[in-house]
């Protein structure tokens, strides 16, 4: 039997084959089918008129439903959007639904969550799977969203699907797949306190351009990968679908496991990985020593160039959040620069999920729980001026215009966030520089983009933040 | 499926995101909703930067305002047409715009597999760069079973690349189709 990737034995074993090459078109069983509030209408919609009114989903127990996107809006399409949900999950008797409780279908503005910890919402879709026990190694996981490719980090095969794919598989369990070739990038060394994965992807992104893994997988390996946390491995495989990637990998280790053993509704898996001489269609090794922080420059993820390069570059507002960089490790990062500083420039955040967000109040500084008189993140996060917003996707997509740190104008935003295409974050007008939550802090301290090597000088510990 | 396709060109550069194509601010429309889902025709390319709208002057709306189809039934695109988000409003609103296919050097993933499965448009990939060799507004034919493109107005042809794999799906006219043709699914 010829060695195979990692992604090629999982579309193997879940196409009932022994082997399977790239290019080769197969059907495969699907495990977890992911949808949202801006997809899942028209999901359920094209399920409804392709199987009939009285159709029933392939499993009830394999289909999870995050509404995100447009939560925190006074726009009454996206209310009765949530609605729509609703009424889904009611008439399948979906057990995985994470409602808004407090979207009402009623004028203005939804009042938010007082306590993360009393909601059934949860926020970033990416971020709540692997929270609430969806992600397991070794599985197909399908969702409408592009940065469904998250997942991967968990050592599946996980990417982003329409709503006629994703109302196909509903309907049938299955999907169909052109198995992708595998790209592998290898980063040595250990990762030193001035960078994060995000500096990581930025370069990989920028070395083969937006369209460079076009139909491809992205195998993330080595030293390096293993050194980073969970968390943080997941900016990694995010982001790959910014260069056009099918999915984005990591090996699974202690890591992967001690999360997934806490937290998967489901108590088997299977673990792959890559045989030795299995072929991959390009490979480039880094050494991290050797990298310093890296933004993109508007309008392309691709656009790289180093901080320091960017330094005389002024900004308007700074912006921590997001799938990519809204995680609780990402506001450890951000909150070790502002601590004791404030903002020269509005810093908006938002937490990832209601998770992060119970976490920022939770956790002190390095990860662990705050004793009574010590400060937590979002307390360090306050004092240094930023404002805090509810958990959820927010202005990462621009959305509404009453969406929370939306640009409306010809601001200049550094961001945590993975996308900075003409008006990504609201009006055509603005512009966005992507950069990690430490090179985004460091950049809200002086107004203008600031290389973080100027703040961080000894290791961040994040201790197990976003793992128990 | 009509194998030739007949109409003016609209043409646009490359890495044409989904967010330009349709912009997120419109996704709150429910496209199973008939009422709604023609909104999306009226929005298509709205968020594309007006100097690169309708190549090779720019400054053309895809959609005059207020009205729910375009002029243009040919997406002419450059490499990457399609990148970013997985929305399948992005194909759904090019269709509802009234556009049959697009042509492009080539397509990001998820795109293609929505114009594909959703059946709303045919993505035809080109053998050379046409961005700079159509401008807006010129006559052309598209005739897929030949896989060439003519030009009519400055009297051109092009070569298209087969459709391959997915020409079965796309002649059954999307994947459930495709699916109760092969007998996956029930009819
Ligand atoms: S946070 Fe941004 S990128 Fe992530 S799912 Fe939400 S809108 Fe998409």
């Amino acid at each position: 039997m010829s060695a195979m990737t990692l992604t090629e034995k999982i579309i193997a074993k879940h196409s009932g084959q022994q082997t399977v090459q790239p290019g080769d078109n197969v059907w495969v069983d699907v495990d977890i089918l992911m949808t949202h509030d801006v997809c899942g209408p028209g999901t359920i919609g094209i399920f409804h008129e392709k199987f009939g009114r009285d159709a029933k989903v392939w499993d009830k127990n394999r289909v999870v439903i995050i509404p995100d996107h447009y939560i925190f809006t006074a726009d009454l399409k996206c209310h009765r959007n949530v609605q729509i949900l609703r009424d889904f999950v009611r008439e399948q008797g979906l057990r995985f639904y994470y409602d808004p409780e407090f979207v009402k279908n009623e004028p203005g503005m939804p009042n938010p969550y007082k306590d993360p910890t009393k909601t059934t919402y949860k926020g970033v879709c990416h971020k709540a799977l692997p929270e609430e026990g969806h992600v397991r190694p070794g599985e197909i996981l399908l969702g409408t969203d592009s940065h469904t490719c998250t997942a991967g980090a968990f050592g599946q095969f996980a990417t982003g699907v329409g709503n006629s794919d994703a109302a196909f598989t509903l309907g049938t369990g299955k999907t169909w797949l052109k198995v992708p070739p595998t790209m592998k990038f290898t980063f040595h060394g250990q990762i030193p306190p001035y960078l994060t994965a995000k500096d990581l992807i930025l370069l990989v992104i920028g070395e083969i351009g937006v369209a460079g893994a076009t139909y491809k997988t992205m195998y993330f390996a080595g030293q390096g990968v293993a050194s980073l946390t969970l968390e943080d491995r997941m900016t990694l495989t995010n982001m790959a679908i910014e260069a056009g990637g099918k999915n984005g990998v990591c090996d699974v280790d202690e890591k992967t496991l001690q999360y997934v053993r806490r937290r998967s509704q489901v108590k088997q898996w299977e673990v792959f990985r890559d045989d030795p001489g299995a072929a991959y269609c390009f490979e480039r090794e880094w050494d991290l020593s050797t990298l310093e922080p890296l933004v993109a420059k508007p309008h392309s993820p691709d656009n790289r160039d180093t901080a320091r390069n960017c330094r005389h570059v002024k900004v308007d507002r700074a912006y921590i959040g997001s799938c990519t960089g809204g995680k609780i490790t990402d506001m450890i990062f951000a909150a070790s620069i502002l601590k004791g500083h404030t903002v020269k420039v509005p810093t908006f955040v938002v937490p990832g999920s209601t998770e992060v967000h119970a976490d920022m109040k939770r956790l002190n500084l390095r990860g662990a729980a705050k004793d009574t008189n010590e400060k937590s993140i979002e307390d360090i996060l306050l004092d240094a001026g930023c404002q805090v917003g509810p958990s959820g996707c927010s202005a990462c997509l621009g959305g509404p215009a009453d969406t929370f740190g939306r640009l409306n104008s010809t601001e200049t935003c550094i961001s945590t966030t993975n996308r900075n295409f003409p008006g990504r974050m609201g009006s055509m007008q603005s512009a966005v520089y992507l950069a990690s939550p430490l090179t985004v802090a460091a950049s809200a301290l002086t107004g203008r983009v600031t290389d973080p090597r100027e703040y961080v000088t000894t290791p961040i510990q994040t201790g197990t933040a976003g793992v128990l | 499926m009509n194998n030739i396709i007949r109409g003016k060109a609209f043409v646009l550069g490359d890495n044409i995101d989904t967010d330009q194509i349709i912009p997120a601010k419109f996704l709150s429309y429910n496209p199973s909703d008939p009422a709604e889902r023609k909104y999306f025709g009226m929005y298509a390319m709205d968020g594309v930067p007006a100097g690169q709208s309708g190549l090779p002057d720019g400054n053309l709306r895809f959609v005059k305002p207020n009205e729910f189809k375009s002029e243009y039934n040919i997406v002419i695109g450059g490499k990457n047409f399609g990148c970013g988000s997985s929305r399948e409003h992005a194909p759904l609103a090019i269709a509802e715009a009234g556009v049959r296919v697009v042509v492009a050097e080539f397509y990001a993933r998820i795109f293609f597999r929505n114009c594909v499965n959703g059946g709303y448009l045919v993505p035809c990939e080109a053998t050379e760069r046409l961005v700079d060799q159509v401008h807006t507004g010129d006559e052309m034919i598209v005739d897929l079973a030949k896989s060439v493109l003519t030009n009519v107005t400055r009297h051109r042809t092009h070569v298209l690349k087969p459709l391959g794999d997915v020409a079965p799906i796309i002649e059954a006219g999307g994947v459930f189709e495709y699916a109760r043709a092969s007998g996956m699914v029930k009819k």
